[in-house]
């Protein structure tokens, strides 16, 4: 016999709304695509939280680190000209 | 080994109350504290769906029935919620259950009472799920992210749970006097048990020091069980309903109520074991774990043939 299983992981994302982002909810436990989205609708779904669910096997997500997180976002700082606040517009050109 | 320079930023991100993240440092002893926590907590919401489970096939209408699926289905959710918490912390699922039906982990005292009659489920909804929601929404506020997110989503769908269980009691309260007196009755068994869910006194709880420092804990059990009482009180009053608790009283300096005291050796030999269904409970569980492996193996199996990845 083989060796008894929990399936594997993998992780949700639900749209709340039509045109929206999908957003991470969490995981669920399945061995293929059908039956992870079908979990995912019973686990976090099941109060109109979603319009559509994308699921996948967690194994294939990519994440930063904590540690990472200076290096990656610090040069951001620097950078106010990025932001429309920078600009000085001239009196009466407030619709800009 | 912990080095220090990693310890003080992990105590120090804490302190900041920013959430530690499964890929974040932590000492040993956090992860082995929450992984005792959580998982705890998942076999309680999953054990939890047999006392309720037992009155399925005669609830007293199809209403009541359509509601005791719905409920138990959730708790079936939050036990999946509470398991994936605790996997970012690298344990198993199949770790977590050889623990459970080894007894190396617990679950919730409470459950290993019966339900012996329909206000039980009264009792339970409103009772027992009231008093998790005291401290689960306290929960929501944990310094473990994964742990935290969940409690936020199981919050949102406890108070349909403890609604519906004062809704029965409310009902039995307005019917026959025999109904009356089973609604009582159930008050009677559950109202102990139900305040022995928040742990033992302050000043005896094994856990509590490091779990305040890393604010896993925010509240303590003393606290907790404060708040459930003087919230569940005026409840019980409302509907006619006798808190079994003679010694009660109000207390104008606290602002609350004064309680008798709990029986502590009924405690400890429930959670030793011998309660009245911890056999049962337990038994129930590993036949249907069992059972259900040719269900596990055929959906290996089909993984296989479909070859998707």
């Amino acid at each position: 016999m083989a060796t008894d299983t929990q399936l594997d992981l993998w992780e949700v994302f639900i749209q709340q709304k039509a045109g929206g982002n999908h957003t991470h909810a969490g995981s669920v436990h399945a061995s293929d695509k059908q039956m992870a989205l079908q979990n995912a609708r019973d686990i976090y779904t099941r109060r109109k939280e979603g319009t559509s669910i994308w699921v996948i096997p967690s194994q294939y997500i990519t994440a930063s680190t904590t540690e990472d997180a200076d290096m990656l976002f610090d040069p951001s700082d620097d950078k106010l000209y990025r932001h429309p606040t920078f600009y000085v517009m001239p009196e009466g050109a407030k619709q800009i | 080994m912990d080095s220090l320079v990693q310890t003080t930023a992990f105590q120090q991100k804490i302190d900041q109350d920013l959430n530690i993240e499964p890929k974040d440092h932590m000492p040993d002893a956090y992860r082995t504290h929450l992984i005792r926590q959580i998982s705890q907590h998942a076999h309680s919401e999953v054990i939890g769906m047999q006392p309720e489970g037992n009155w399925i096939t005669r609830a007293p209408s199809l209403r009541a029935k359509q509601i005791l699926l719905a409920k138990i289905q959730d708790e079936g959710g939050h036990g999946l919620y509470l398991y994936s918490a605790a996997e970012t912390l690298g344990i198993s699922r199949e770790e977590m259950l050889e623990q459970l039906h080894t007894s190396k982990a617990k679950y919730s005292n409470i459950f290993n009472y019966p339900t012996l009659t329909w206000a039980d489920i009264g009792a339970i909804g409103w009772l027992v799920d009231g008093a998790a929601i005291v401290n689960q929404v306290s929960l929501q506020r944990t310094s473990f992210g994964p742990y935290a997110r969940a409690m936020v989503r199981i919050c949102k769908e406890e108070s349909f749970h403890q609604r519906q269980g004062y809704e029965i009691m409310a009902n039995m309260m307005k019917g026959t006097a025999e109904q009356r007196e089973m609604a009582q009755d159930a008050m009677n068994r559950f109202w102990w048990p139900a305040l022995m869910m928040f742990g033992p006194h302050d000043s005896d709880s094994p856990h509590s020091g490091d779990a305040f420092l890393w604010k896993i804990k925010r509240k303590s059990n003393d606290e907790l069980r404060q708040k459930f009482i003087d919230k569940t009180i005026d409840q019980a009053t409302l509907i006619g309903l006798t808190v079994p608790d003679p010694e009660l009283k109000w207390n104008a300096e606290i602002e609350g109520y004064d309680h008798g005291e709990i029986n502590w050796e009924e405690f400890n030999r429930v959670i030793r074991g011998n309660g009245p269904c911890n056999k049962q409970r337990m038994a129930h569980h590993i036949k249907y774990h069992e059972e259900g492996a040719w269900v596990r193996e055929a959906a290996a199996a089909y993984k296989q043939r479909k070859n998707e990845f």
